[in-house]
């Protein structure tokens, strides 16, 4: 049960992340978007399988929810009919296969060389209460300075939105 | 054969080249801003399924601490592209060339 699960989630992110980048039908931002969103749903998946089910929930509020509306607001704001008239040049494309290609065969060959030292019957489960506990004792002084890196983006924002950006 | 570390792991590098061709062969800020994030959920979950591998929480809450900075990114990213095509009118990498000699 688990293994055909595990199964079609990677599979069902892979499909909809390779009609992220390269949609035979479509090269509207919002296409790419919204497979952007059936990607994280799916990947959510996986972290479930995985027992992070905190993180699950979190992947779909702050991704598929925060992220990906702002995402659509901004190709709303701007007008990207001229990107479906452009073509791709083949340059880009060989250059990018060829450079994908060889970081996939550097991460083969160090996944198969590497000692990964997996234990046989995983206890760990990623629950809110055992994460809480991790968050505010072991790493709280990440936690706050990840607070103010917040604000600083959040003043950045407005900043950076201001009608006379000079 | 029962579904472990590794299986995890090909599915994370294999998203991580697909966000990677991405970047490099879509011209859309936008769009390359997308297969960013697709990286970085890679990054997520190879995180995450170590965490789970070797019996530790701690992947778990980094995986915590990049999905919260990479929400600080995004809008900040997409608050600079917005001001970007304010002042040139595009969002194509191929138009925006200052730095060409």
């Amino acid at each position: 049960m688990q293994d055909a699960l595990f199964y079609t989630f990677a599979f069902l992110t892979l499909v909809f992340g390779f009609l992220v980048v390269a949609n035979p039908f479509s090269r509207n931002p919002v296409t790419s978007a919204m497979f952007l969103v059936l990607t994280i749903v799916s990947l959510a998946g996986l972290f479930v399988l995985l027992h992070a089910f905190f993180l699950a929930a979190v992947q779909i509020l702050v991704y598929a929810g925060a992220v990906m509306v702002l995402f659509l607001f901004v190709i709303m704001m701007l007008d990207l009919k001229e990107e479906e008239r452009r073509k791709i040049k083949t340059l880009g494309i060989v250059g990018g296969l060829v450079s994908a290609g060889a970081i996939l065969t550097i991460f083969l060959n160090s996944l198969l060389k590497a000692p990964l030292g997996a234990v046989q019957s995983p206890a760990v489960e990623g629950g809110t209460v055992p994460l809480a506990k991790l968050l505010f004792s072991q790493y709280l002084l990440p936690f706050e300075i990840v607070s103010v890196l917040l604000l600083v983006a959040i003043v950045g924002v407005v900043l950076l939105s201001k009608k006379d950006l000079k | 054969m029962n579904v472990g570390l590794e299986h995890y792991l090909v599915v994370s590098m294999l998203l991580f080249c697909l966000g990677l061709l991405g970047v490099i062969v879509r011209r859309n800020l936008l769009v390359i801003y997308m297969s960013l994030e697709l990286m970085l959920n890679a990054a997520n979950l190879a995180l995450v399924a170590f965490s789970r591998y070797t019996d530790s929480l701690d992947g778990q809450v980094f995986v915590f601490f990049i999905i919260t900075v990479a929400a600080a990114e995004v809008s900040v990213g997409l608050a600079l592209i917005v001001a970007l095509y304010r002042k040139r009118q595009t969002a194509h990498v191929e138009d925006l060339t200052t730095l060409k000699l």
